[in-house]
């Protein structure tokens, strides 16, 4: 006798507007079994996320629960039916206890009044097939940090009686401890009986996380697979919809004169007495641990974080890191790392993000020529190949990636010629990121100056004329890329002790 | 256990701002007035006159601002529900009947904001400056601008009333109602499965609607019971001002109950929120006022000292939050 699978889907299609986010999905998961979603973004993840957990009703195509017929109407729906979400930005009542979180909506209460004794021992019951039965039952759920908010979200699951978990970026805001315990709990969960949707950018988290996966581009299944014995650059290669053999494009340019020169720059706390000349045409990258100073560095010259002693000027003598009012006059551009509340206005429309900095063109005695400043947004979203719907769209209904290309769309339009760039391709997926650095290189060849600051060295390698290396708040050597390797890199970046196991490999 | 210095914490704090605020009225008696002292029983009465009507609402408002919402039509709602006490009482309908009819009126009251707020998916901030305007004008049309004097049993005038000095049960019958409505509402809160819910709303609304908890059931009860605080309160009222009703009475106390609320602790983002707290910060603010008095404040004065002080409250609740 052959059980029918926990879940299955199949043909699901849904349309937004004029975007068709899902044609024809379909995919099972069985008892035991983790299987990863993965795809760029704006691949139709997200959507078909919302499907599984009932936050949106799908147009077309069947769903099942062990067997039963699924047409959840919402979250809640979705939970009675054993099928739980985690979701990325956790879902926790900060000021309620652990206990309460875990049972909240299915209390245990006599005429009305909880029963706290049997509520504890329920949550630390999950808690414990979580491994953490040290975690406070009668802890306040906002005090604990991110990755036990998590566990609590799990146990509440757990107590449901979930027989599904669907895991959205589970490890995006975990340390490597964390995740590496997330990773055990799901073994745990697995060998259960539980089935497991595991969605995640991280490729190699989810070739040690998955069993099966399952490809999206463009809303469609391109890829479907066991993990094991599947390379990573078939996965790549699907996910882009071509072979990834350029995933850091190099836009040929030839480095010139002098545009910016740094003197004994300091901040407040960090950098310390940074001295550096930047030229015409170059890609200079910033390398070194979390908290080295690499992002101070970018925000000193920008003007946003105070500079306490040392200056910057460009070659011409207009001095920079007054502020970003005077930087920006000086023709500096920054990108920032913290996208949602600093570099974009989430609420706003993609045109106002892409003009705010720099409304001058359209103004006239302060009136605004909106059908001028609209065909200019429009074209330099198009430029960009930023997916919408249309630039009136507001910016926090876009994709992590498509976000990202209107910070830079921004720059563009700003026109100036240094772009500082702070982790301009964390979080974003393989296809993105090859476009970005495609627009980056192209700044430089267009005689543009670029300082990108990024964790992730490969890329770093791969794409900057030079590399600068920081740690503790110095910049402590700066090269050619060339004569760098990660391992030199990391050498010096942790302040030449032994080299670390760093996920330099990441 | 780290709950309990929170808990202490965030009811000291009050208390603490309680006694600073009588020690303040008590020194300056001392020195500028020798012949006179700050707390004789007199002004004990008065103040907790004051406190049953100022902590009644902040009962209600407690649940509320708790509940991540806003009232700010108490004011009017405690003109209303008297205006509608006195009226009743003037047409022959028999005490009982009448109080209970003032108890509706301000339950459904409530009930009309709470169903604003979620039918229409309005902010409870605007829905409430719509009907403090509105309440306010029904109970001016009804009492046809007059205030509206009648006779009533004497256990209806004389709930605010102080007993013979000394005497059982020491304080009036009002605050007596008080605290014992604010050990219900705080075991309400803490202990069951309604309390636990209205917390949860306040404290994260997408994680309420979650795990299925009927959010706007929720909200519509919250204020419908905050309504209901404020119909008793009119009560009081109506015994405070000798058996009246007075359509313009009580402007000015949904301020004077929210700063109680918040100084009290409770955090206007919702989830936070103490009983015990709340009736301190109540009986802070008309300590405040019946001392400005004593003090011969002037009017203006004391406006400018009480509009301070709830600036303040509300500095220290954004204080609080990033502290923690």
């Amino acid at each position: 006798m052959s059980k029918p699978p926990l879940l299955s889907m199949r043909d699901v299609a849904k349309r937004y507007g004029a975007t068709q986010a899902l044609r024809g999905v379909g995919f099972t998961i069985e008892r035991g079994q983790v299987r990863a979603l993965i795809g760029e973004n704006g691949a139709g993840k997200s959507t078909l996320m919302k499907v599984l957990a009932g936050v949106v009703p799908p147009d077309a195509g069947s769903m099942q629960v062990e067997g039963r017929p699924y047409t959840p109407r919402s979250p809640h729906d979705a939970r009675m039916a054993r099928v739980a979400m985690i979701h990325q930005e956790l879902a926790i009542a900060p000021d309620l206890s652990v206990a309460d979180n875990v049972l909240l909506g299915g209390e245990h209460a006599r005429f009305g009044v909880t029963a706290k004794r049997e509520q504890y021992a329920i949550a630390r019951a999950a808690l414990t097939r979580l491994g953490r039965d040290d975690l406070d039952p009668a802890a306040r759920a906002g005090d604990l940090g991110l990755a036990e908010q998590q566990l609590v979200e799990i146990a509440r699951a757990l107590v449901a009686d979930a027989r599904v978990l669907i895991f959205d970026e589970p490890t995006s805001s975990l340390g490597e401890r964390d995740a590496s315990h997330l990773f055990r709990v799901v073994g745990e969960l697995k060998a259960q009986g539980l089935g497991i949707v595991w969605i995640s950018h991280f490729l190699e988290e989810v070739q040690r996380v998955a069993d099966v996966f399952t490809v999206l581009r463009d809303g469609a299944v391109v890829d479907d697979g066991v993990m094991a014995g599947t390379s990573l650059q078939r996965i790549v290669a699907s996910m882009a919809g071509r072979a990834v053999d350029a995933m850091f494009p190099k836009v040929p340019h030839a480095i010139g004169d002098p545009v910016l020169t740094v003197d004994g720059l300091s901040g407040v706390r960090a950098p310390r007495d940074v001295t550096l000349v930047l030229r015409r045409g170059e890609i200079l990258g910033i390398a070194g641990l979390v908290g080295a100073g690499r992002s101070e560095f970018l925000r000193c010259m920008f003007g946003i974080d105070r500079v306490h002693s040392g200056r910057a000027r460009r070659s011409d003598g207009r001095a920079v890191g007054v502020s970003p009012r005077a930087s920006l006059r000086a023709g500096l551009g920054f990108v920032s790392e913290d996208r949602k509340s600093e570099g974009l206005a989430l609420d706003l429309s993609i045109e106002d993000n892409l003009t705010l900095s720099h409304l001058r063109p359209f103004a006239r005695a302060g009136v605004l020529a909106t059908s001028r400043r609209r065909a200019t947004a429009t074209a330099l979203a198009a430029r960009l190949g930023v997916k919408t719907t249309g630039v009136t769209q507001p910016i926090g209904a876009l994709s992590g990636g498509n976000q990202q290309k209107v910070a830079l769309a921004r720059l563009l339009h700003e026109g100036g010629d240094v772009w500082l760039l702070d982790e301009p391709t964390r979080g974003i997926d393989v296809g993105t990121k090859a476009e970005i650095w495609r627009l980056i290189g192209e700044h430089a060849a267009s005689g543009g100056t670029i300082v990108v600051v990024s964790s992730y060295l490969p890329e770093l390698l791969n794409v900057c004329d030079r590399i600068a290396v920081f740690c503790k708040g110095e910049l402590r050597a700066v090269r050619p890329a060339h004569e760098w390797t990660q391992e030199a890199v990391l050498h010096v970046a942790t302040g030449a002790e032994v080299a670390m196991s760093a996920r330099s490999d990441a | 256990m780290n709950r309990v210095p929170r808990v202490i914490l965030s009811t000291l704090a009050p208390f603490l701002g309680l006694v600073l605020v009588v020690l303040a009225f008590w020194a300056w008696g001392c020195v500028a007035k020798p012949d006179a002292t700050f707390l004789t029983p007199f002004r004990m009465t008065l103040i907790a006159k004051q406190t049953a009507i100022v902590g009644m609402g902040a009962l209600g408002m407690t649940l509320v601002i708790v509940s991540a919402g806003i009232d700010l039509a108490v004011g009017s709602l405690l003109a209303l529900t008297s205006v509608v006490l006195a009226l009743l009482l003037r047409a022959g309908v028999a005490a009982p009947f009448a109080v209970l009819a003032t108890l509706g009126v301000g339950a459904l009251a409530g009930a009309v904001n709470g169903l604003l707020v979620t039918r229409l998916k309005l902010v409870p901030f605007i829905v409430t400056l719509g009907t403090m305007l509105l309440f306010r004008g029904v109970a001016e049309q009804i009492a046809s601008q007059q205030k509206i004097a009648t006779e009533a049993p004497a256990w209806l005038s004389s709930l605010l009333d102080p007993p013979p000095a000394g005497a059982w049960p020491f304080v009036c019958t009002g605050v007596w109602i008080v605290v014992l409505l604010g050990v219900l509402v705080a075991f309400v809160l803490k202990n069951t499965v309604l309390g636990r819910h209205v917390v949860a709303v306040g404290s994260s609304e997408p994680t309420a609607r979650l795990c299925g908890i009927a959010v706007d059931r929720v909200k519509v009860l919250v204020y419908t019971l905050c309504g209901l605080c404020i119909g008793i309160a009119g009560l009081f009222q109506f015994a405070n001002l000798n058996r009246q009703g007075d359509p313009t009475g009580g402007s000015g106390l949904e301020l004077e109950v929210i700063a109680a609320v918040v100084i009290g602790g409770g955090s206007l983002n919702g989830g936070r929120g103490s009983v015990l707290g709340s009736l301190i910060g109540a009986l802070l603010m008309t300590t405040l006022r019946s001392g400005c008095v004593f003090a011969e404040v002037p009017d203006p004065i004391q406006k400018i000292v009480i509009g301070a002080i709830i600036v303040v409250a509300v500095a220290l609740d954004q204080w609080r939050k990033r502290a923690a």
